[in-house]
């Protein structure tokens, strides 16, 4: 020990505060981890308490009904181009619904995002309110609408793509409205001085800013909303998920109609996904 | 000049080609949703639509009935709640507008309506339109006191049906049923068995503060909370534990794919992958996850563990799985490569340069990108509950596959909604609070 350790500032001293900042991160760190750990097991432990099936015992057979379905796939792989021709019409649906909702919801969130964005919006009072809409709008699950709609509306693509859309304004209402933060005031005061209305100065000065990013985010959003409308047609909606469900129910026999409409799902979530990455690249990095 | 004339043209061109989108692209989006409404088949769905659906959704949502039947076959009157068995009353717990004397009946409905059975024989008193009377025998015998029919009353040779503001009559050879409307959710709180039924909030209040013991061995706040909790038709307990259960799935299947995918993502990016063949088989691995959509994985998973919260987190970890693998190695390639050669040169082991070099690096985005996940995925895990049959999606799916418990629907999507609001809440209070430290997010 010498005496400079005592002054403060000195190198002792800044070892020291230091060691000590390192230990009680690495505490909280610590502490952080357990706690982690602890929800973890727990949670899996009750998740398996609460499966039907434990997940050891699962885990042998995951590959049972893969392995049945190709087995039954391959035996009659003559009837298998004829499946996949079939559930066309069904795949068409199910397209249509996502590229419905996300047309309508991407037009619809544009609006209430304008609504909603301080600086831009025609009534700033109200643009929290907006705010709340499209909260409210995302938080409510697709299914949900869908199931309430499908009593009502009766089965159909409809219902599905109503629900869709909905969730897509709420989506898109709050990106957009990320986005439109970063808009470039001049040319709106520009348009502003020369006597321009809301709309115009809306139209003419913010969406030429924003419409590369918009088309973006719709795209990115159409490949979710397949990925959804299958989903929702597994519940009643139509689409090719309304097909797989039977497929699925007729069980041994039919389950080479499941793998011929597995294979038709997945090719066409890789193509769009590839299309819209491909056409998403171009716009960021250009031609 | 020839250059300015060039460029002149040059800008009307582009000034033509701009004019002809602004029209052209409007009017493919307008064709497309007048095919879509075709391949709809929207005008026919003004047909198909059930709008009395509608109605029915939309009272019974915010309004519940109570349903006084007598049986015409065997005698006997029963007053219980939306018609349930489970809903009955006992014989001291009648409500006040309904006497029962034997095989007489007085039942007191609003606005000066009022029904009286007197064993098959039963009469609807309409203040404005007169006494209506009906008698059950070999099919229903209606007596109007006028010759026409009102529309308000619908009669065939089996069957009469009376709605009005006052409430419904419904009546065939074998029963007769009376509904009078109430606002508000029925028995919320209590069922019919708790002690704490028939009293009202203030009574409730006193009797928990001060009251004698309804049961000797146990206060009456533990009584009523036990009560409240083991609600026999709201099933308090079973609805929070499917709460809890979705909330498990989005969790375990969330975490547990970062968890997988973190050491995988090392192996997939082009900095960290000790050869090209096995950067490219990886991304190929992360692209097929992804690729087969949750529904599949779903499906296939509960072949292998049946139904319930376990096989969601499972379908939720494999798709994940393929995400976070493409986003975790996309993050890891963009690492400075400084801060590496740093811990390198002060002799470091591979592990210790990963962990103080890298980790510390990528740390903060990850654990955003999986914050995020967790959040879309509580709302994934509703739906994905739906198929397996686990969690808030399975009660969800079965209160509307009943179509009469919509009070209950109306419960379950508030219930969802809040949960989806306040884990969006906590995902960015986290995400603000680890990441950044100083509350500016991201």
């Amino acid at each position: 020990m010498t005496a400079s350790d005592a002054l403060p500032g000195a190198p002792g001293a800044i070892r020291d505060t230091y060691l000590a900042l390192t230990r009680r991160r690495r505490l909280y760190s610590g502490i952080v981890l357990l706690l982690f750990v602890v929800f973890f097991v727990s949670g899996f432990r009750i998740a398996e308490d609460r499966n039907a099936g434990g997940f050891l015992d699962g885990l042998s057979h995951i590959f049972d009904f893969p392995a049945a379905m190709i087995r039954e796939a391959a035996e009659k792989a003559a009837n298998l181009p004829g499946h996949m021709l079939d559930v066309l019409p069904a795949l068409v649906e199910t397209i249509n619904i996502a590229a419905v909702s996300t047309l309508l919801g991407t037009l619809a969130g544009m609006v209430l995002a304008l609504l909603a964005t301080r600086g831009l919006a025609p009534w700033p009072r109200l643009a929290g309110v907006f705010r709340r809409v499209s909260d409210i709008l995302r938080a409510v699950p697709e299914i949900v609408v869908a199931l309430v709609l499908i009593f009502v509306l009766g089965s159909g693509p409809v219902p599905a793509a109503i629900a869709i859309a909905l969730h897509t304004t709420g989506a898109m209402g709050k990106l957009f409205s990320e986005v439109n933060e970063n808009v470039d005031p001049k040319p709106l005061e520009g348009l502003a001085s020369v006597g321009a209305s809301w709309g115009q100065r809306m139209w003419l000065g913010v969406i030429p800013q924003v419409a590369p990013n918009y088309f973006s985010y719709a795209l990115l959003r159409f490949e979710i909303n397949i990925r959804a409308s299958a989903i929702l047609g597994f519940v009643g909606a139509g689409g090719i998920g309304y097909e797989l469900k039977n497929a699925m129910t007729f069980g041994q026999g039919k389950l080479d109609e499941a793998a011929g409409i597995f294979l038709v799902l997945f090719a066409t979530i890789v193509i769009f996904d590839q299309l819209s990455s491909m056409v998403r690249n171009r716009l960021t990095y250009g031609a | 000049m020839t250059a300015a004339i060039a460029l002149q043209d040059d800008l009307l061109a582009r000034f033509r080609a701009k004019r002809l989108r602004a029209f052209v692209i409007p009017g493919i989006i307008l064709v497309y949703l007048l095919y879509v409404v075709v391949a709809f088949d929207v005008p026919g769905l003004a047909q198909r639509a059930r709008l009395d659906n509608a109605a029915i959704l939309l009272t019974d949502a915010v309004a519940h009935k109570v349903h006084v039947t007598r049986d015409n076959r065997r005698g006997g009157v029963e007053v219980s709640i939306e018609g349930s068995r489970r809903m009955v009353f006992a014989a001291d717990q009648m409500p006040d507008w309904v006497s029962i004397d034997g095989e007489t009946v007085q039942i007191a409905l609003p606005h000066g309506h009022s029904v009286t059975y007197d064993g098959p024989v039963v009469t609807y008193h309409h203040p404005d339109y007169g006494p209506i009377r009906m008698v059950a025998g070999d099919g229903v015998q209606l007596d109007l006191p006028t010759a026409t029919l009102p529309d308000f009353i619908n009669a065939s040779a089996n069957r009469v049906s009376i709605t009005t503001e006052a409430g419904r009559l419904t009546m065939t050879r074998s029963r007769t049923e009376t509904m009078r409307y109430f606002p508000g959710w029925e028995l919320f709180f209590f069922d019919l068995r708790s002690p704490f039924h028939a009293m009202s909030w203030t009574e409730i209040a006193a009797s928990v503060i001060g009251g004698a013991r309804i049961e000797p061995d146990r206060s009456n706040l533990s009584l009523m909370i036990s009560n409240i909790w083991n609600n026999d038709i709201w099933r308090h307990k079973d609805v929070v534990w499917a709460l809890g259960e979705t909330i498990l799935m989005a969790f375990l299947g969330t975490f547990g794919a970062a968890l997988i995918s973190l050491p995988l993502a090392f192996l997939a990016a082009g900095n960290f992958a000790p050869s090209r063949a096995i950067r490219f088989a990886m991304r190929r691995v992360f692209d097929f996850m992804r690729g087969v959509d949750a529904l599949i994985f779903t499906i296939i998973l509960s072949r292998a563990f049946g139904p319930g919260p376990m096989t969601g987190a499972l379908a939720i970890l494999t798709t994940d799985t393929g995400t976070f693998g493409k986003m975790f190695s996309e993050a890891l390639e963009n690492v400075d490569g400084k801060q590496i050669e740093g811990i390198r040169s002060t002799g470091a082991s591979a592990a210790q340069r990963y962990r103080f070099g890298v980790i510390p690096q990528v740390m903060p985005v990850l654990l955003s990108q999986v914050l995020y996940l967790f959040e879309s995925n509580t709302r994934s895990a509703t739906i994905i509950g739906a198929i397996v049959g686990g969690g808030i999606g399975l009660l969800l799916t079965q209160a509307i596959q009943t179509t009469a418990d919509w009070e209950k629907v109306t419960y379950y999507i508030i219930l969802i909604v809040g949960m989806v609001i306040l884990m969006d809440a906590f995902s960015g209070f986290l995400r603000r609070r680890l990441i950044s430290g100083d509350g500016s997010g991201r």
